[in-house]
């Protein structure tokens, strides 16, 4: 690999493990905050991504679809803390994880109703559909760009709500110590209805944005769940610090896994060495810090 | 050792039973009973509509027959097979055991055919696939119960290749896929065909099922600088890639091939990503055939929806099994007489004319076929009457 491919490649794998970031976010955020293992987090990046091609299709613009989707995520989300996660709060992990997979269910039955099960695409918008030349072959979509640009500018935004502002500073502190801040005249209950409702708006948004490049199809929430829970668990669960170090980590290795064989003699050795980089990383980080890399000691 | 040991014990058991049904008089059955086909197809998830395409075909035929198959009226048995593996002993277990249906037709997904074949081999029922593509269906696992009127993976594989290999253009190709049991058997098929003409593989590149990031691989395919690509995925997988391929200024630089699967059934989806890429299979849109518009008039007619390569499989299964049946009479007891009869048929199919294998696979035409607009539009025969990879005829020892 010469220099040139390496830093395409270099590019390749931030760009990738910054869209993961804004998934897992969403995930490690609600967990960290509300101790809640939502495993339905998948099923919302699949709904982002089905309703900016119906949106899109609505409105004939992805620039009206953004807002009216992660408005519709959110409202979910609102939704689904009233009714159902409320009473999960003071239950045990495992009964989170049986209600939120029935959600999944629930979700791909009621998108295979509402859309079918076809593949389906979103255009990229007008103004990004340019391509930038970087060999005589190989050209990289503004799009993509544009993807990272706005996962970084989600990020420098989470940052400041959650430590410059007297929301962020209640959000941190009800985690720490639910019933303390409930004690001091502050509504909790409200605070965790805003952090869901973002949880699951950044996994739309993502969809979202991830969908003109991607594909729209059944299933694709599920395959982004996996690696989701990867990077919470390399980074720490709960931090927000954590899910954007291993976010990148895992976008690295998994590029340069995919393109690096070891090779003696002409032979590939551990031809399936590129499917395993992911979970050899977690396997490594566990075994040096079983809390993940920013996690809390128990 | 114990492999053999049970396929002997299947024969033997096939055997006994169908001895004990000869003792019915046949006649009484022949006029009598209607014949149990059990339809073990995905119903639900993303192959659904796979699923009901089969069935619709099949129903088609059975309709065009006059609603009889040797005389006899069908009836039907259910299981939706959810495309799930693990659920597939014990969904063809209630078909066999517990409905005793004459027939199963399934299924979609190779996965679950192979733990079907395992089942039927042993109780001998008749067993027709109408979709599942896996090698060891009729190679290893072959059996004279087991009936494929679909395809074999490496077939389309290796008809690609054999159409590149006479390209001048075309010296040296990068292959991608996912690495799993279909993904490694259109390889090996297209590297069967085109190796031979003296071209190379650059690189073998493979992302691990189902992963659908693409870039570090699409950069790895612009530094290597191929004449050309052959890529196998499919569905949702597909859809991204060809998109990715195209977003990365590839297509119009390195001409992509691929098995037809690379490209049906997500045209709409993909749009203008697709235009010009050129795939293999044994069937095609506007085939322009008098065979194919009656077919695609009828099945329009009956169903309300446009047919697809899926509708014509479940389509044949239905054409063969009424040659087999005819010959018997609606006698599904002489099931070794009705075999050699679906054996030595010729069926008229709207894809053209085949006919079987020693192993049980379709020997047909393989087409070439060019995306242009949402159709994947014929472009010619890329290998005339094909049969089943060398390889998997040798390791299939059925008699």
């Amino acid at each position: 690999m010469d220099f040139h491919t390496f830093l395409i490649q270099l590019l390749n794998g931030v760009q990738y493990g910054l869209l993961l970031f804004l998934v897992a976010s969403g995930l490690t955020l609600v967990f960290g905050i509300m101790g809640i293992i939502n495993v339905a987090h998948g099923s919302f990046y699949m709904i982002g991504a089905y309703l900016a091609w119906w949106l899109a299709g609505r409105f004939d613009s992805f620039w009206i679809a953004l807002p009216a989707g992660i408005a519709l995520t959110a409202a979910i989300g609102v939704a689904l803390e009233t009714f159902i996660i409320r009473h999960l709060y003071d239950r045990d992990h495992l009964y989170q994880v049986l209600l939120t997979y029935g959600l999944i269910l629930v979700f791909e039955e009621t998108r295979s109703l509402l859309w079918g099960d076809d593949v389906r695409g979103v255009q990229i918008p007008e103004v990004l559909s340019a391509s930038i030349r970087l060999t005589e072959t190989l050209s990289y979509p503004v799009y993509r760009l544009w993807i990272s640009a706005v996962c970084l500018m989600v990020a420098g935004l989470m940052y400041w709500v959650l430590q410059k502002t007297r929301l962020g500073m209640i959000i941190r502190a009800g985690s720490f110590n639910r019933d303390m801040v409930q004690s001091l005249g502050i509504n909790v209950q409200l605070v965790y209805r805003i952090v869901f409702a973002a949880g699951i708006a950044l996994a739309g948004l993502a969809g979202m944005i991830a969908a003109p490049v991607s594909a729209v199809f059944p299933g694709m929430g599920n395959q982004v769940l996996i690696i989701c829970f990867v990077v919470i668990v390399i980074g720490g669960m709960g931090s927000v610090k954590g899910a954007m170090l291993a976010s990148l980590l895992i976008g690295l290795a998994d590029t340069f896994g995919k393109v690096i064989h070891l090779e003696a003699g002409g032979v590939r050795l551990l031809p399936e060495l590129s499917s395993m980089t992911v979970y050899l990383l977690m396997a490594i980080v566990l075994l040096w810090r079983p809390e993940g890399v920013f996690g809390r000691r128990p | 050792m114990i492999k053999r040991r049970r396929f002997l014990k299947g024969v033997a058991a096939g055997a006994a039973v169908a001895g004990a049904e000869l003792a019915v008089p046949a006649l009484a059955l022949a006029q009598g009973a209607k014949i149990k086909v059990g339809l073990m197809l995905p119903y639900t998830g993303t192959y659904a509509p796979l699923g009901v395409a089969i069935e619709n075909g099949f129903r088609l035929a059975l309709q065009e027959a006059g609603g009889k198959f040797g005389g006899r009226e069908i009836e039907f048995f259910k299981v939706d097979d959810e495309s799930e593996p693990a659920k597939a002993t014990d969904n063809v277990n209630r078909l066999v055991n517990r409905d005793k249906v004459d027939v199963v037709l399934g299924t979609v997904h190779s996965g679950v055919a192979a733990a079907m074949i395992r089942v039927t081999r042993e109780s001998g029922t008749l067993h027709i696939i109408p979709n599942a593509g896996v090698g060891v269906a009729t190679g290893a696992l072959c059996a004279p119960n087991v009936i494929r009127t679909s395809f074999s993976n490496w077939q389309s594989g290796y008809a690609m290749g054999v159409v590149m290999s006479h390209r001048k253009n075309a010296k040296s190709v990068v292959t991608i896929t996912w690495r799993y049991a279909a993904g490694e058997e259109f390889v090996k098929g297209f590297k069967d065909g085109y190796l031979k003409g003296g071209g190379k593989i650059a690189k073998e590149l493979w992302v691990p099922f189902p992963n659908v990031e693409f870039q570090p691989l699409l950069t790895e395919i612009a530094a290597v600088k191929p004449d050309a690509v052959y890529a196998f995925f499919a569905g949702g997988g597909a859809a991204k890639f060809l998109r990715d391929y195209a977003q990365a200024g590839l297509k119009d630089k390195i001409p992509l091939v691929g098995p037809g699967f690379l490209t049906d059934g997500v045209l709409e989806a993909v749009g203008s990503a697709a235009q010009g890429v050129e795939t293999a299979l044994h069937y095609a849109d506007s085939l322009n055939t008098k065979r194919d518009k009656e077919f695609r008039l009828a099945y329009a007619k009956a169903f309300k929806l446009q047919p697809d390569v899926y509708a014509v499989q479940g389509y044949d299964s239905g054409l063969l099994l009424a040659a087999g049946l005819k010959a018997v009479n609606g006698d599904v007891s002489r099931k070794k007489e009705l075999i050699a009869a679906m054996e030595k048929a010729t069926v008229d199919s709207p894809r053209g004319k085949w006919r079987l294998s020693r192993a049980h696979n379709p020997i047909q035409d393989i087409y070439l076929r060019k995306v242009v607009g949402v159709e994947n539009k014929y472009s010619g025969v890329a290998v005339k009457a094909l049969d089943d990879d060398p390889a998997a005829m040798a390791a299939c020892k059925m008699r």
